[in-house]
């Protein structure tokens, strides 16, 4: 199972990286999403997968039926990260379109040196 | 548990919080703004006194015992970090009141301001790797905010190379602690060390290391990673960039130095190598682009770049001296670029431009002005008796007792080439006299600056100007504290016990 | 964009959202659920109203705005963390009260859950504040 995540992994992270690199800046955007979710996966990955598992303690449950909660809490917190950050991109390629009047990346080199 | 551990989080989070209920009044808001900056620096002073005093100190959040819960830790380092937010805050907060724009006030800029310091200190006082990640990320989220608001070309355009690059630079932070945990198991910092150092052959931990390095290298603005500083910084409003310009990427260094002193020893040869090569390199490219440039902003984010090289030949040399010179030298960094930056802003307004061709004739019209841009114009360079000499001999001390010439020759040169960009930028706009078409505006503006606002102009520039000052003057205070502070950083055994020493 | 289906859908829908992110938050400290995914839910559905009504009346359905939700949020946020200050304990500290209701089992309130509808509140406003925003513009 970890070997078909990791492939899963690499293709998002590949996938995104690629996206990135487009002239449209949506595509940017979905980029920058794509790589924040193979993040994710990373850390679900490589913290140990359990099948079908809860990672919460109730006093009956022995322990070593329990999954690690640590991996679940770290994933979480980034999710909730990723999508305030994915929100303000949003807005943001929106005002620079309307700002700068294209969705051309090439076009937005003025502060370049 | 030590309450003032906990303060440089709560004040500007309550400050943000109280801003934002009084979002209609801006009078409420200024004034919240200020007091709320001043009570972070006295915050920061009697927490660094605090440790001064009684060693580190740690706290657990809800009690939950090390390593499981989240922990809080300062040690001297992280004490003269947030000692220095707290007076740049305070000074950013006091000159943004004159200088900032009705429509960006209007628009929340105190509560973003109070929610980045927010960000820093709680980066600054962290003991878990993860909550770094999160205190990074609310930095980060204030500083994209900040950079975007008002929305000028410029701006916006500057604005999306800094989110993307960033947030590359996040996905890669977040990956490496997933893989960090895989491997070891916690990230709790202190457990992190002491398990790294009973146990240093485990796989992986260089190449998380250098995953480290690049993440936290782009937000450092390392070569070969900085590019977007230049192409950024320099886009939106002066108090925003000097606030930027001084703290954001000094917690990218901040982090640094705590990864590469406390987390990743076993493999010094190779890392602190790499880091090396890496500082001198930044050194030269940040200081040939400043000298290639011709726009007060863009030189002084060019010499950002610069600086940050001999703040990471500190980190890569890792002795007591080299660590302790590093430290010196963000303290007096800080200082120095927020100044220049602040002073760039009072010329803007004096001439109404930042380009050097067009400014000139300064040293006649406002003198008091041009002596408070040579102070940290020449500390910037290393000249005696300023600040910035004692810094760059410490590192250069450092670097002479570690054996690494070149490197040393290196910081050198690059002094040279920082002074002969400084002249340039003195040239320029004060010496020179200024080309005829821009007499009129000098004229005009200078005399509707009412006075209250100049006052709040010139007050900050002048009082950071009198601190680099008296750290040259008086390094010794200020060099001892980083001393010790260094030695906390090579041996972190009083860290562990600090944090997990607490059941 | 006024479809006939979509009001009356919403109608129904509505209140119906609403309980279940409350129900959502009330269950989220130790089973999936919580702050985030509740605050979430609801914003849905005012972002609901929004698209079958417009805007306007979505804000006059909200009554509060956007940008004091966040800050009250953050306030019950901060303000479930000092709780141990004042006491000594440290920061975040956990204070549990148990409630009984009548009829039903007792009930374990305290600060988490404080924190919970904090991050509830927050979620909410931030995410209405976008819809809403990026609403008006077009």
């Amino acid at each position: 199972m970890e070997t078909v995540l990791a492939f899963v992994i690499g293709a998002l992270y590949a996938a995104g990286l690629f996206t990135m690199l487009r002239r449209n800046i949506v595509r940017l955007v979905i980029g920058l999403g794509l790589l924040g979710h193979a993040a994710n996966l990373l850390i679900f990955t490589i913290a140990g997968l359990t099948r079908a598992r809860p990672p919460l303690i109730s006093q009956s449950f022995a322990p070593e039926t329990l999954a690690d909660p640590m991996p679940h809490a770290l994933i979480l917190t980034a999710i909730v990260i990723g999508f305030a950050v994915q929100s303000f991109a949003l807005v943001l390629i929106y005002r620079v379109i309307q700002t700068v009047g294209t969705d051309d990346l090439d076009n937005m080199k003025a502060t370049d040196t | 548990m030590n309450i003032l551990l906990i303060l440089p989080v709560l004040v500007p989070m309550t400050a943000a919080v109280l801003c934002m209920l009084a979002w209609n009044s801006l009078r409420i808001q200024r004034a919240l703004s200020v007091i709320g900056a001043a009570l972070l620096l006295a915050a920061g002073l009697l927490l660094l006194r605090s440790i001064w005093q009684n060693g580190i100190q740690a706290a657990q959040m809800n009690g939950w015992p090390p390593p499981f819960g989240i922990t809080v830790v300062a040690d001297l380092f992280s004490a003269i970090m947030v000692a220095i937010t707290g007076v740049i805050g305070l000074a950013t907060a006091v000159y943004s009141l004159a200088t900032l724009d009705r429509e960006r006030e209007t628009f929340g800029y105190y509560p973003l301001l109070h929610i980045l310091l927010m960000g820093v200190c709680g980066a600054f006082v962290t003991g878990d790797l993860f909550n770094l990640y999160v205190w990074f990320e609310v930095m980060l989220m204030a500083s994209f905010v900040l950079m975007a608001l008002g929305g000028e070309r410029a701006q916006m355009e500057g604005a999306v190379k800094y989110v993307t690059i960033n947030l590359v630079a996040s996905a890669m932070f977040l990956a490496a602690v997933g893989m960090l945990y895989g491997v070891v198991g916690t990230l709790n910092m202190a457990d992190l060390a002491q398990k790294l150092r009973a146990a240093p052959r485990m796989d992986l931990l260089t190449t998380i290391a250098m995953l480290f390095l690049i993440a936290f290298g782009i937000k450092a603005a390392v070569f070969p990673l900085f590019f977007w500083l230049p192409a950024s910084y320099h886009t939106p409003p002066v108090a925003v960039s000097a606030i930027f310009a001084g703290l954001l990427t000094k917690v990218g260094v901040y982090a640094l130095i705590r990864v590469f002193t406390l987390l990743f020893v076993q493999d010094v040869a190779y890392t602190h190598t790499v880091i090396l090569a890496l500082a001198g390199l930044t050194m030269i490219t940040g200081v040939l682009g400043a000298v290639a440039q011709n726009e007060f902003r863009r030189i002084l984010s060019f010499h950002i770049v610069s600086q940050i090289g001999y703040m990471i030949f500190g980190l890569g040399l890792f002795t007591v001296t080299a660590l302790a010179g590093s430290i010196f030298y963000i303290v007096h960094h800080i200082i120095v670029k927020t100044n220049l930056f602040l002073i760039s802003g009072v010329v803007h307004r004096a001439q109404g431009t930042y380009e050097l061709k067009k400014l000139g004739g300064l040293y006649s019209t406002r003198p008091a002005l041009s002596i408070l841009f040579l102070i940290p114009a020449l500390s910037l360079a290393g000249l005696p008796p300023l600040s910035g000499f004692v810094a760059k001999f410490t590192l250069v001390r450092a670097g002479l007792e570690s054996q690494s010439y070149i490197l040393v020759a290196t910081a050198l040169a690059v002094g040279l080439l920082t002074l002969f960009s400084m002249t340039k930028i003195w040239a320029e706009t004060f010496w020179k006299d200024a080309p005829a078409e821009s007499e009129t505006t000098a004229a005009a503006m200078a005399i509707s600056a009412p006075l209250a606002s100049r006052w709040l102009l010139m007050m900050p520039i002048a009082s950071l100007a009198l601190i680099t000052v008296m750290i040259g003057l008086a390094a010794e205070p200020l060099y001892v504290l980083t001393s010790r502070a260094a030695e906390q950083l090579i041996d972190p055994a009083e860290y562990i016990q600090a944090v997990l020493g607490r059941r | 964009m006024t479809s006939l289906i979509l009001s009356t859908a919403t109608r129904f829908l509505l209140p119906l959202l609403l309980l279940f992110s409350i129900s959502v938050l009330l269950r989220g400290h130790n089973e999936p659920g919580g702050g985030f995914i509740g605050g979430l839910i609801a914003a849905a559905s005012f972002a609901l109203i929004a698209i079958a009504f417009g805007v306007r009346r979505s804000r006059r359905t909200l009554r509060a705005n956007p940008r004091t939700l966040i800050a009250i949020g953050l306030l019950a946020a901060l303000g479930s963390g000092t709780f141990g200050l004042v006491g000594g304990r440290p920061f975040m500290s956990a204070y549990w009260v148990m409630l009984e209701i009548p009829l039903l089992e007792e009930v374990a309130v305290g600060t988490p859950f404080l924190f919970d509808c904090g991050v509830y509140l927050v979620v909410l406003g931030v995410t209405l504040m976008i819809i809403f925003a990026l609403a008006e513009e077009s």
